[in-house]
């Protein structure tokens, strides 16, 4: 991207403010950091926000793997054998539990997870400098957004221990949160905590895209025209976007949830003249757009990571970012394919069928783009580029089975079986959390200063990748065998695929330990990182600047418009 | 009036096929119309009563199928169908979609392991190929300076034209099948389902209301039974083989979603809202689904199991049922057998009506015992 006498300049540029990123505090006032307290609870500095919101990814990104980690347990064989302990042998608490722990985990790894690793943790981090930009364009703002997550987050917890249906604890409603069962199906104030908590995280989201929107529009370096800026940077403005239109419908359905729960409204019921599909149209028009929000972030870095270890720029970097766009304005147009077994008319289900399918045309473009960019470039496989790699068959792979779910007749048997379970874990288990883990080596140098561990790095790679497939391949079967989600028990048909699943789990879980000793080790003993460790195919702004960069970067806005054109 | 003497003409068996299919379909029609609200008809008629929400789910589901067997046990000539192993069922270990008994599961079934799984297995073997090409090809070790090049229109137009294209050969399909879902033969049953947390209400509102709940086997019951746990209900939905059956479906308190793999049929149950769904299954035999929409607590734990009879044991089935509810199988607007209506019959229908004054004749003659057909 840069040409190498820009990318000179801006190395020495980076240096400048580099006085105090190591060891010995500096008083120079452009680096000079804040005490403790200030620095990370009182945060503007778009890096040390990215920072928190990676570790708080990783955190609930615990909490909800341990939740599904439960879950694979209890479905490891037939019968009720795991959540008893936790309900003192109660059975039928345990099967509420249950509920609880669906609900907690789909709520987690989306809202509380994939969400603010990609957008808030790598989107805050690299989107600025990516741009030339110094911060973002609403520092405290920024900072509002992240301590609104927490909170969330907290309240989300919370909810899980206060009343929900009548004698048990917590929130069983699915992270869909379908009325009635979220409205008369569960009395107690659990679901009040739930709406709260999505309130406060779609709020934060809603401020992020602001942030976003606002800092990638007008914060640009001279020359870092919108047509060549890193793809990565695209996919969050397209994500912004999709945030901005899509969380306010979100926030007025939970809020007429909450209102016919508490204030006696009948927007969902039908005893008042309401409709509890209704609630359903409006999550959707959110919850689809939400789907391309998770995994857009994921699109930009597998092309950042694809084209910098092929030493080779973006193929068709036009068709790529505009591919994005269309994922985004089509996503915005296909809601009703979750919804096609609640009763539609026949011509409704066969324009969201085809509706549907189009997405699959754009989805194809960033998949051969991929390839072509890779085709006669000089590849080497380091961990991210394993990633990326990996990012792009599974993704295929749960692509292709969106293609079956989208034809609304045979939806009907798919629809609410271990089919759809398969087919979104491998966009979003698969997909969107490979981009991340693609992301984190990528980044992880630039990030922390330290080199991670290349030969764990890889280890973690192929173990979480045979271990997820082993344990989402099997649910195309029992899917297809018709088994229907959701449920903490099966009969004994099932057995065989669910215990291999859960084998998988296992395998996973290998693959996480390792990534874990390797952050620890990294941290505390890596080797100290370069400014540029992936050689002449890295070319964003981020290789320019030291390792970790300066507190402050591009104080003096860099001059990029000799820069030829991007990638 | 009118209900009083179709059925009384349908009990005769005789005066012409015609009018006698006019007339009945007359009277069902009213019949229907006539249908009593099933909360009320669940509560005042069925056999079962619901389990109380707080007690242990397996004690309570034991006691009602005990209850139920005996009830059904007293029938004299019905007897539950045993289930054929890996016939309306998950297989164990199965990997595909169950074996298909409705010309919509066959169709659908054509649809999916003929057009969409090769296409799909197509797709994901020609990226497996190409990403392995590329890594080896490309890979460092082989390549002296990577090229530059970023554009190629035609190859760009290619594959976005491409799979355009192989999406429109499968929206044909796609939407013949949709089509053919919502365009269903004229139904000779029809069955009111309703879901309640945990468990299903069946009415038969063609047949004076026969009505029951449907609740989960224990496993003991289960095993007795030959029905698998987990799939295996007290009180059976039954429908003759070879006729269409047509399912209104709706729910009580919270979602539900009744489906049954083998049929190809999943519908959500939404309160207020009464969803239209059918079936048409020749084989006689007993297939299973389960709630397919999260609705609370034993979301798990309220199968469906329906019996296909043969049309004459379902003729019996209906007169027992009716006997056990206490309907007289004479009663106004009750008809065990309708015809799709003709020309002919609605001409005859029409006749019927203006000219009711033949009718109580036809009615003092009818049987005390009416046969059912």
């Amino acid at each position: 991207m840069a040409s190498t006498a820009d990318t000179h300049a801006l190395q020495a540029h980076g240096d400048n403010h580099d006085h105090g990123s190591h060891g010995v505090h500096s008083h120079d006032d452009h680096d000079h950091k804040p005490s403790f307290f200030a620095r990370w609870f009182l945060s503007t500095n778009h890096k040390d926000i990215g920072t928190l919101y990676l570790i708080f990814a990783i955190f609930a990104g615990i909490v909800g793997g341990a939740l599904s980690g439960f879950m694979r347990w209890e479905l490891a064989n037939p019968g009720m054998q795991v959540l008893p302990w936790f309900t003192d042998g109660n059975i039928d608490a345990a099967y509420h539990l249950w509920n609880v722990f669906i609900t907690g985990h789909g709520l987690i790894m989306v809202f509380f997870m994939v969400m603010p690793a990609l957008i808030g943790g790598f989107g805050n981090w690299f989107v600025p400098i990516m741009i030339g930009a110094p911060d973002m364009a609403f520092p405290r703002m920024n900072n509002v957004s992240y301590w609104l997550t927490t909170v969330a987050f907290v309240l989300l917890g919370i909810s899980m221990f206060v009343p929900g249906p009548a004698g048990f604890n917590g929130a069983g409603t699915g992270w869909t949160v379908y009325p009635p069962l979220s409205t008369s199906g569960h009395p107690g104030p659990s679901v009040d905590l739930a709406i709260f908590a999505l309130h406060l995280a779609g709020a934060a989201s809603i401020l992020g895209a602001i942030n976003f929107i606002t800092t990638i529009f007008n914060m640009r370096a001279p020359g870092m025209t919108l047509h060549k800026m890193p793809l990565f940077v695209w996919s969050v403005l397209v994500t912004a976007f999709l945030l901005l239109l899509s969380l306010p419908v979100l926030a007025g359905a939970i809020t007429m949830l909450l209102t016919d729960r508490n204030f006696g409204s009948t927007f969902f019921d039908p005893a008042g003249g309401g409709d509890p599909i209704l609630y359903q149209h409006l999550f959707w028009f959110f919850g689809h757009p939400e789907v391309y929000i998770m995994i857009l972030p994921a699109f930009g870095i597998v092309s950042q990571i694809i084209s910098t270890f092929s030493r080779k720029p973006v193929f068709g970097y036009l068709g790529m970012a505009y591919a994005m766009v269309a994922i985004g304005f089509v996503g915005f147009v296909v809601w009703a394919h979750h919804m096609f077994t609640v009763g539609l008319s026949v011509n409704t289900k066969m324009y969201f069928t085809a509706a549907t399918m189009i997405i699959a045309v754009p989805t194809g473009v960033k998949i051969f783009s991929w390839i072509a960019t890779m085709w006669g470039g000089k590849m080497t496989f380091q961990t991210p580029m394993l990633w990326a790699l990996g990012f792009i068959f599974m993704f295929t792979v749960g692509g292709v089975t969106g293609v079956v779910l989208s034809n609304g007749g045979i939806d009907t048997y798919m629809h609410d079986t271990y089919y759809v379970v398969a087919h979104f874990h491998y966009v979003l288990s698969l997909g969107a959390v490979f981009g991340l883990f693609a992301g984190f080596y990528y980044w992880f140098s630039k990030m922390s200063g330290r080199e991670y561990n290349e030969l764990l790095g890889k280890l973690h790679f192929w173990i979480f990748f045979i271990g997820v497939n082993v344990l989402f391949f099997p649910m195309h079967f029992l899917g297809q065998d018709g088994m229907p989600r959701r449920i903490p028990d099966y009969p004994e048909a099932f057995a065989y695929w669910n215990h291999i699943a859960s084998l998988g789990y296992a395998i996973m879980l290998v693959g996480m330990v390792i990534f874990f000793i390797n952050v620890f080790w990294s941290l505390l003993a890596g080797k100290k990182a370069a400014a540029n460790p992936w050689g002449e195919g890295a070319t964003t702004l981020e290789w320019t600047l030291s390792s970790p960069p300066p507190f402050h970067q591009f104080e003096t806005v860099p001059d990029l418009r000799n820069m030829k054109g991007a990638h | 009036m009118t209900k009083g003497w179709a059925s009384a003409l349908i009990s005769n068996g005789i005066k012409g096929a015609a009018i006698a299919a006019a007339l009945a379909f007359a009277g069902t029609t009213m019949a229907q119309e006539a249908a009593p609200v099933a909360t009320t008809a669940a509560e005042t008629v069925a056999p079962v009563a619901p389990p109380a929400p707080a007690e242990v789910g397996a004690a309570v589901v034991a006691g009602t199928a005990e209850h139920a067997a005996a009830q059904n046990s007293a029938i004299a000539g019905y007897e539950r169908m045993k289930p054929t192993e890996g016939i309306g069922m998950p297989v164990p270990k199965g990997i595909a979609i169950q074996e298909q008994f409705t010309p919509i599961g066959k169709e659908a079934k054509w649809m999916l392991e003929y057009i969409l799984n090769p296409v799909i297995a197509f797709i994901s073997v020609f990226v497996l190929a190409l990403l392995a090409w590329v890594i080896i090809r490309y890979r460092s070790g082989a390549v002296e300076t990577p090229s530059t090049t970023t554009h190629n229109f035609t190859i760009e137009v290619v594959w976005t034209l491409l799979p355009a294209f192989i999406l429109l050969a499968i929206a044909f399909p796609s939407f013949r099948l949709l089509a053919n879902q919502y365009n269903p033969p004229k139904a000779d049953v029809t069955i009111k389902v309703t879901g309640y947390q945990w468990y299903w209400g069946y009415e038969y509102p063609d047949y004076g209301g026969i009505s029951f709940d449907s609740v989960v086997l224990s496993k003991e019951e289960a095993a007795k039974n030959g029905d698998p746990y987990l799939l295996g209900v007290d009180n059976r939905i039954v429908v003759p083989a070879g006729k269409t059956v047509k399912l209104l479906i709706t729910a009580a308190d919270v979602l539900h979603s009744f489906a049954v793999p083998s049929f190809w049929v999943k519908m959500d149950a939404v309160p207020g809202r009464i969803n239209e769904s059918w079936f048409k299954v020749d084989r006689p035999g007993v297939y299973y689904g389960q709630c397919s929409e999260l609705c609370g607590t034993k979301h798990g734990f309220m199968p469906i199991t329906v019996e296909v009879l043969p049309e004459e044991d379902f003729k019996r089935w209906v007169r027992m049922k009716q006997q056990q509810d206490g309907i007289d199988p004479t009663g106004p607007g009750i008809a065990i057998e309708r015809t799709p209506i003709t020309p002919a019959a609605a001409a005859a229908a029409v006749r019927a009506a203006v000219a009711p004054a033949t009718a109580p004749q036809v009615t003092s003659t009818a049987p005390a015992a009416a046969p059912v057909a």
